[in-house]
Order: C-alpha cells, then sequence, then structure tokens
C-alpha cells in the first residue's frame, strides 16, 4: 500500500485519488446530515452513551455493585443518599444503570456488525450473479425476513445455553434479511454503470468485482442500515434478556428489568428500579433510530423534500 | 428481530417477486401462472420451516435432556434414560425425522413436558386469545397508523407532522416489555382502573354478555400496548407513501375540478399510498407474533405467546418446537395472502 503523498509533479496515485473522492464524498454527506436537527440530536446523545460505556466503569466503586456489600435497604425508594433508589440486594440503581451501557452496547454494536457481515455479502452475491445463485439466496433471505425472528432467536438461546456470544449470535442470525435486501436492489442499481463493465471488460474476476467496485459502492449505504440495525439489535438484546435468556450477572438494562420484574418489584410497586433501564433503552434506540435515518436522507437525494 | 426494525420500516421497496425459473413470455401469463408461482414459493417455504424446526432441536450442539436435567434437584439416570427413549433421541437421526414427519402431518405435536397434555390440544385452547388480542390490536393500529400517517404526509412540513413522527419514533424505540409494566404499575396498581393480568376474573357472571364485558375490560391495557407498539412502522410507511404520491399531477387535476382538499386526500392520496403500505401490514404478522409474545407474557394473557414464555423456562420443547413452525408457518401463509391480495388492487404487481 503507498500511501504517502504524491509530489505534485509525479501524478497521484490511485490511492491517494481514491482518498480525495472518499474525503470529497464524505464532505458533502457530512454537510447534509448536519442540516438535520434530529440527526445532530441524535449524534451528541450517541456520543454521551459512547462516552458513558467507556468511562463510566471506571468512576463505579466494584465494591457498592456487590450483592453482599450493598449498604442500601431492600428496594428503597429513591432518597436517602440513593437518588435513584435501591435494587433487591440494596445496591444503587444509579449505578448499575451506569454500569448498564457497557453490556447493551456491547451487545447491539457486535450484532448488528454480524448481520451487517451476513446481510451484505448475501445482498451483493445475490445482486451481482443473476439466476439460481441468486434465487436461492433471495429464497433465503425472504424466509428470514418473514420469520418471526424473537421465537427464532429465544430458540437459538434456549438450545445453545446463555450468555454474550450466544445472545449476539442469535440476534445477528436473526436480524440481516433487511439489510440483504437493500444491498441487493443497491448492487442490481451499481452493477448497470459503465466502469463496472469496463472491468468486466478488462477481465476482472467475479471475486474483483464485486469486492474492489460493487462493495465501495454500497458502503455508505450499509452503514446507514447498520446503524439502524444497531437501534433493532439493543431492542433485541432487552427483550431476550428480559425473557430470562441471559446470564443473571450480567448488568445490561434488559437483564436489571428482568430482575426488577422477577424479583417482585412490580408488587411493590419499585417504579424506581424499572424506570431509568428502560428510559436509557428507549433513549438509546431513538438516538440510532435518529442518526440512521438522518444518514439514509443525507444519502439519498431521493428521500429530501 | 430487529424484529422490530426492518420488517416495519420501508426498506428498499422492491417487488419481492420475479422468481426466474419460468421461462415463459411474461405477457400470457395470468393469475393462474402468478398464483402457481406464489403457492409452489409458500409450500418450498414451509417445507424449509418443517425442516428447520426439526433440525434446530436435534442438531445444534445443545442436548434437550441434558438441559432439562439441569432444572431437577438429584436428575436420576432413570428419569434420563425415560426421557431419551420418550424423545426416541436413540433412534437414528432419518427414523427421528419420520417419525417427526408422520406425526406433524397427522397433527401429533407431542406431548408437553410441563402441562403433560398433548401440544395439539395446548394450542388449540390457547388459540383464541391470541387471535383476539392481536386481531384486535392489529385492527387498531392499522387505523391509527394509515390516519396519522396521512395526515402527518398531507400537512408535511407542520409542526403536526413533526410531532406526529418523532411520536412514533419515540413508541418504537421504547421496549415493548416497558411500556406495558409501566402501563400496570399506573393503571394497574396506583389507580386501579385495570386488572393487572389474565383474561377473565373469577366474579364474572355466567351469562355470554358478562363474559363479553369482563374479557373486553381485561383486554384494554393489553391491546392498548400492543397497538402502540406496532402503529409507528404503519404510520411511517404510510407517510412515506403518501409523500411519494403527493407530487403527482392526478392530484392537481382532482383539485382542478374543485374537489374538496379532505377528499382529494381521501378519495385520491391515501386510496393509491394505501397499496404499498397494506403489503408492508401483511408482512409484519412476524412483528406482531413478536409483540404478542411479550404482551401476552406480562400480561398473563392465556394465549399461544404466553404459552411460549411459560415453555422457554423448563424448557419445554416439543411446545417450543410446535410454536415454532406454527408462528413461522402463519408467516408465510400471511405473505401468501398478501401476495394474492396484491394481484387484485394493484395492477402493476401483474407484471411480475
Amino acid at each position: 500500500m503507498s500511501t504517502e503523498t504524491a509530489t505534485p509533479s509525479t501524478p497521484p496515485s490511485p490511492t491517494a485519488v481514491r482518498l480525495a473522492r472518499w474525503k470529497r464524498s464524505a464532505g458533502s454527506t457530512w454537510k447534509e446530515f448536519r442540516s438535520q436537527k434530529g440527526g445532530m440530536a441524535g449524534l451528541i446523545g450517541l456520543s454521551f452513551f459512547i462516552l458513558l460505556a467507556i468511562f463510566g466503569p471506571a468512576l463505579v466503586d466494584s465494591s457498592a455493585l456487590s450483592v453482599t456489600q450493598a449498604t442500601g435497604g431492600r428496594m428503597a425508594p429513591p432518597g436517602d443518599g440513593y437518588i435513584l433508589g435501591t435494587d433487591e440486594f440494596g445496591r444503587s440503581v444509579a449505578l448499575l444503570t451506569l454500569m448498564g451501557a457497557r453490556v447493551t452496547l456491547i451487545i447491539g454494536v457486535a450484532a448488528a456488525f454480524m448481520g451487517m457481515f451476513i446481510g451484505t455479502t448475501v445482498g451483493i452475491i445475490a445482486g451481482h450473479f443473476e439466476g439460481k445463485i441468486s434465487w436461492v439466496l433471495m429464497r433465503i433471505t425472504e424466509w428470514f425476513m418473514n420469520l418471526p425472528t424473537l421465537v427464532l432467536a429465544v430458540v437459538l438461546v434456549v438450545i445453545l445455553g446463555r450468555g454474550m456470544l450466544v445472545l449476539i449470535i442469535a440476534i445477528g442470525v436473526t436480524s440481516w434479511a433487511g439489510t440483504a435486501r437493500v444491498i441487493r436492489a443497491q448492487t442490481r442499481a451499481v452493477e448497470g454503470r459503465p466502469y463496472l463493465e469496463r472491468a468486466r471488460a478488462l477481465g476482472a474476476g467475479h471475486g474483483h468485482q464485486m469486492s474492489r467496485h460493487v462493495l465501495p459502492n454500497v458502503m455508505p449505504l450499509v452503514m446507514a442500515s447498520t446503524i439502524m440495525a444497531v437501534a433493532g439489535a439493543i431492542l433485541s438484546e432487552s427483550t431476550l434478556a428480559f425473557l430470562g435468556l441471559y446470564d443473571p450477572d450480567s448488568l445490561s438494562w434488559g437483564m436489571m428489568l428482568n430482575r426488577a420484574w422477577s424479583s417482585g418489584g412490580m408488587s411493590a410497586g419499585a417504579w424506581w428500579y424499572m424506570l431509568p433501564p428502560g428510559f436509557m433503552i428507549l433513549l438509546v434506540v431513538l438516538c440510532f433510530t435518529l442518526c440512521g435515518r438522518a444518514l439514509e436522507t443525507a444519502l439519498n437525494p431521493r428521500l429530501r423534500k | 428481530m430487529t424484529s422490530h426494525t426492518t420488517a416495519a420500516l420501508p426498506a428498499g421497496s422492491e417487488s419481492a417477486g420475479n422468481a426466474p425459473g419460468e421461462k415463459a413470455p411474461r405477457s400470457s401469463s395470468g393469475f393462474g401462472r402468478y398464483l402457481i408461482n406464489r403457492i409452489s414459493g409458500t409450500i418450498v417455504s414451509l417445507i424449509a420451516i418443517v425442516f428447520s424446526a426439526f433440525f434446530i432441536f436435534r442438531v445444534l450442539p445443545g442436548n434437550p435432556v441434558e438441559n432439562l436435567m439441569a432444572e431437577f434437584e438429584n436428575p436420576s439416570p432413570e428419569l434420563q434414560a425415560a426421557l431419551i427413549e420418550e424423545w426416541g433421541l436413540n433412534d437414528p437421526l432419518p427414523v427421528q425425522f419420520w417419525n417427526y414427519l408422520t406425526g406433524l402431518l397427522q397433527g401429533n405435536l407431542g406431548t408437553s413436558i410441563q402441562f403433560g397434555v398433548p401440544v395439539n390440544q395446548l394450542f388449540a385452547d390457547r388459540l383464541f386469545p391470541t387471535l383476539l388480542l392481536g386481531g384486535v390490536a392489529l385492527i387498531l393500529a392499522v387505523i391509527l397508523g394509515y390516519g396519522l400517517g396521512a395526515q402527518a404526509a398531507w400537512r408535511h412540513g407542520t409542526g403536526f407532522d413533526r410531532r406526529t413522527v418523532y411520536t412514533a419514533l419515540v413508541f418504537f424505540a421504547a421496549p415493548t416489555f416497558w411500556v406495558a409494566m409501566i402501563a400496570i404499575i399506573i393503571f394497574s396498581r396506583e389507580l386501579r382502573l385495570f386488572p393487572t393480568g389474565r383474561m377473565r376474573s373469577a366474579g364474572a357472571g355466567d351469562n355470554f354478555f358478562a363474559q363479553f364485558l369482563d374479557v373486553g375490560y381485561h383486554m384494554i391495557l393489553p391491546t392498548v400496548t400492543l397497538t402502540l407498539m406496532m402503529y409507528s412502522g404503519y404510520l411511517l410507511t404510510m407517510r412515506a407513501a403518501m409523500l411519494d404520491e403527493m407530487g403527482n399531477d392526478y392530484l392537481t387535476t382532482a383539485r382542478a375540478k374543485g374537489l374538496r382538499d379532505n377528499v382529494v386526500q381521501r378519495k385520491h392520496a391515501m386510496r393509491n399510498a394505501m397499496l404499498p403500505t397494506t403489503t408492508v401490514v401483511f408482512m409484519s404478522i412476524g412483528n406482531l407474533i413478536n409483540g404478542s409474545l411479550i404482551t401476552e407474557m406480562i400480561f398473563s394473557w392465556p394465549g399461544l405467546g404466553y404459552t411460549f414464555y411459560q415453555a422457554i423456562s423448563v424448557p419445554d420443547y416439543p411446545v417450543l418446537q410446535g410454536l415454532f413452525v406454527i408462528f413461522a408457518g402463519s408467516t408465510v401463509l400471511a405473505n401468501l395472502a398478501a401476495d394474492i391480495m396484491y394481484w387484485f388492487i394493484d395492477p402493476r404487481a401483474r407484471k411480475a
């Protein structure tokens, strides 16, 4: 890879040309994105949550999270040194909520990336090849698209066992179909462009066409679709965790709600135990959705009005 | 499961069909060919479901008997052997598959571990509550989503449009189970307006009318929860479809004829925007099932979704497997219905 900047006298290297073009298009997308209030609000919110997930746990004294060393009363309402009350062990709900950001985001992002990988691969192959391969791939995609995905994910977790990796796989495997369809449609649009015809005429193989020409062109759309997918994955994670399909010791927001439910928080009327984690899920999902929608609008002139 | 996201949002709206493999010229086709096409696609999907239900439960690394034994304090080897015998896990895989297939064709889905009754009998008892709750919520969500979506697009760029869209996005982002929990705390525990769960109360009268009122009363909270969870997808699709229609000349023509604004909206623009939206409604049956599962669980609504939840923690494999087939099968059939209906309501689909 020769990423050295070319001297003015020699013609710029292909990499430099590509970088410059990429920079220009990213710049115009960013300008378009910035003009959308909702998208910017989402982006600011996301930055906040990401900082919280990275640095939040460092601020917490681990003894405050230990079940045996907890000092508060059992499911005590807010006040008395605990701004958001305590859980069934007497731990601070505020601290638990702070800690939950990391696990929730990790699972959401990892599952969305897994879905993105499967969806993009299937979408590009189905769009590039015509005939049987495309037909078979699209039937599989359609099948995953129609399936009640929660049911399939639950079955997968029940059989494969609880744990972070299983949860990520279950969500990733059940969430790629939408991406595959969008990417396939976009691939077909790209396939008609003259430079692909030129590449074919020069003897480029299928792999080269797909990875060097189609993929860079569908990449922006893949990103928008992935950001939306993170929102869905976080909702799925919280639902699966709430159904008790996750490691009970894990500190995700869905798991907090599961414990609030299973430890009798409803009959105790412990709203302080349920409001914060659910509200955090809502906010994170909303931020991802707003960002994804804004990015889609910025990339697709047809959506602009 | 993005469940929730991908299917409901207007993704790449590209017609599902154009299955290659048939070489006949397009013009000569017609409804018969279209129908055969769709039905054969549906049959392939159903076969795929039946196969995957078998293989997910037998082939994935994970031993049902061991999982089940982990729930007991002191699992006895005899119990373990009896279960292996009962489920025929010692038979070679092809024999197991044959038994499973013939059982399925005879409507025999095995016996539930936790209830001790045949699975199909269990399902028959619990089908009606699910259809009732899901059906009413679906109808309400469609009315709400179509109405608000069309209005929002019609008043594009106004404060009403923004408020409607943002409210929908918030409901879309809120976990269903959380909304349900909050609703129970506010309306059942604090205000004591509605029951916290179940479908009937013990003291209700015997006659039909009293039962009807009682069930209706129990339905209010779960129905509202499920409706709020679903309407936003329809709203966003309707709004997008409506915005697509709004640039068209036929609306100007209609206005030039002197028709009132709301007539142009309802009789012209909405009628066309409903076509793409209606497909989305049918395609979202999977979402409805996802939502029903959670809603039924929180409200202890005695339907199939609640049964699925009850089966998770045991885990009750025959029930899980049977529900997987039923849930997946009904979404496939709903899609077939959507395709057939689409033929009649949208002539453009006939080209495919």
